[in-house]
């Protein structure tokens, strides 16, 4: 009798496991100088405090640790909490910083970013599984292509997020971010931040009739407004990525 | 079915309440049953533009707890019969709104009234979302100015966004532009923004200018609504408002200051 009033319960599935893979921005440490680290840290949030706030983050220790010199981790962990940055995981390290990072219950990772591993490509660390990763992601994008229009301005303040291509048919205000892991196309002064390929697809573009941006970003390359001048800004422009340096034109 | 309009800004001191006397005022003086409410808990000032204020015994959150009824607390204007104002308390917080509490208290008001004004508090916090989840309308009032456009916008946001009408997928509010303080003559001194750049902006529409006068001040100390000073400009500009909003093609007035002398030719090559 009770076996058949609960069997119903245990058939319908609480919770599963899915795979998938999202990118996370790498923090690679090249020195053991944790004054200087900190310094610069402050000064490289400082420019675009909106997008490090909250971010998950992934230590890479491999230039660090080349040094062979001993580098106080948990200090630096410490500091990146008070910054309101949430390391996610260390990769590349020792085996004491290993344990370390695991008393703080902050994972190991062996997955290489695509922007290190090119750099590094003599090492022969998990490159197959980052291989597979990349295609997963690739399958992702095509997948599920969700593309999103919308005709009305974009106020400061609000935040969009399309798994495709954005459209946007009026403006895009200061203090307003638009994100897409596709392009973002603009017929109206983009004021806000804008940052397409999110997922890190690097072949994604932005359009806009006016570039006034706080930041344009694609695949993780992102330029802040003072960056911007070279322009002209009332002229249609588009922003793209090309051998890892960010590309901004007026067409 | 009334028409809720809420008056909001985002920032502080920009003409929220003055506009909200104003235009209730000219509502009922248009001959339209209307109620304005003060949402600013706590820190009430509507009762004094109105001049209402040694009227005041039962208020919003006394109605909202079931202390007192709508009739009791609702205020009967004294110039004109068409115009009855729901103060706020002074004692409470913006924590005795509730959205449950205000939407019956709309709701009841709906039955009888042609048009709900609600004054919202600056911020965007519990009392400027409560004052605006229930608009079908939006006055946005916006000074010429970089802080008071932002702040604007930002408020256009959360309209968009976290209204009853968002919510429930309906028709957006009907969001209109209301320029106040402005000053022809620094516009063209290039001290202020002008109408054209604060629409490049907001791209709104735009439904009145309000020039800076030393009439809304006077207005407001006498606890006379300005749109019944007839001779001032802010007046005027106000009853033109209360027209376009009505549906009438008024022409826009106060946005070019008065003709110049040779002084103002010589700056208005700027």
């Amino acid at each position: 009798m009770s076996t058949d009033t609960e069997a119903p319960i245990y058939t319908k599935s609480a919770l599963e496991f899915k795979s998938s893979s999202f990118s996370v921005p790498v923090l690679v440490i090249h020195n053991t100088e944790l004054n200087q680290i900190k310094y610069q840290l402050k000064e490289k949030i400082g420019q675009a405090p909106e997008f490090f706030k909250n971010s998950p983050l992934l230590i890479d220790l491999q230039h660090c640790n080349e040094a062979e010199q001993a580098f106080e981790l948990a200090a630096l962990i410490d500091f990146l909490q008070t910054e309101r940055l949430f390391p996610i995981g260390i990769s590349s390290g020792n085996e004491e910083q290993n344990k370390l990072a695991l008393e703080l219950h902050i994972p190991q990772h062996t997955i290489r970013s695509a922007h290190t591993e090119n750099r590094s490509a003599t090492q022969n660390m998990a490159n197959p599984s980052k291989e597979t990763a990349t295609e997963q992601t690739d399958n992702k994008a095509t997948d599920t292509v969700e593309n999103r229009l919308i005709s009305q301005p974009i106020r400061s303040g609000q935040r969009i997020y399309v798994k495709g291509d954005l459209t946007v048919l009026s403006h895009v205000s200061a203090g307003a971010e638009i994100m897409a892991e596709g392009n973002i196309h603009v017929y109206g002064a983009l004021r806000g931040r804008a940052l397409a390929g999110v997922q890190g697809n690097t072949k994604s573009r932005i359009f806009c009739s006016a570039l006034q941006a706080e930041l344009v970003s694609i695949a993780g390359h992102y330029k802040m407004s003072e960056e911007l001048d070279s322009v002209d800004q009332h002229k249609t422009a588009q922003v793209f990525l090309q051998d890892q340096a960010l590309i901004i034109n007026n067409i | 079915m009334a028409r809720i309009i809420v008056v909001t800004s985002g920032k502080g001191g920009v003409g929220k309440t003055t506009t909200s006397a104003a235009i209730a005022m000219g509502l009922a003086k248009k001959g339209h049953k209307t109620a304005v409410i003060d949402f600013d808990v706590g820190l009430r000032n509507l009762d004094l533009i109105m001049g209402c204020e040694r009227r005041v015994v039962y208020d919003f959150v006394n109605v909202i707890n079931g202390e007192a009824s709508l009739r009791q607390a609702l205020i009967k204007d004294k110039r004109c019969n068409k115009l009855f104002i729901l103060p706020a308390s002074q004692t409470r917080d913006k924590d005795a709104l509730t959205q449950e509490g205000v939407g019956k208290v709309l709701e009841e008001l709906s039955k009888d009234f042609k048009y709900i004004v609600c004054d919202s508090p600056a911020g965007i916090e519990r009392g400027a979302n409560l004052a605006m989840y229930f608009a079908d309308d939006a006055f946005v009032v916006t000074n010429p100015e970089v802080s008071s456009v932002r702040d604007s916008d930002r408020m256009l946001g959360i309209l968009a966004s976290k209204s009853r009408r968002a919510e429930q997928g309906e028709d957006p509010i009907n969001e209109y532009l209301l320029l106040s303080r402005y000053c022809p003559d620094r516009v063209k001194l290039g001290e202020m923004l002008s109408v054209e750049d604060v629409q490049d902006i907001l791209s709104l529409h735009l439904l009145g200018v309000i020039p800076e006068s030393k009439s809304v001040l006077n207005a407001s100390n006498s606890g006379t609504p300005v749109i019944l000073d007839e001779k001032s400009k802010a007046g005027q500009a106000y009853s033109d408002v209360v027209a376009r909003y009505l549906g009438e093609d008024v022409p826009h007035r106060f946005i070019n200051g008065e003709r110049k002398g040779l002084f103002g030719k010589l700056f208005r090559s700027r």
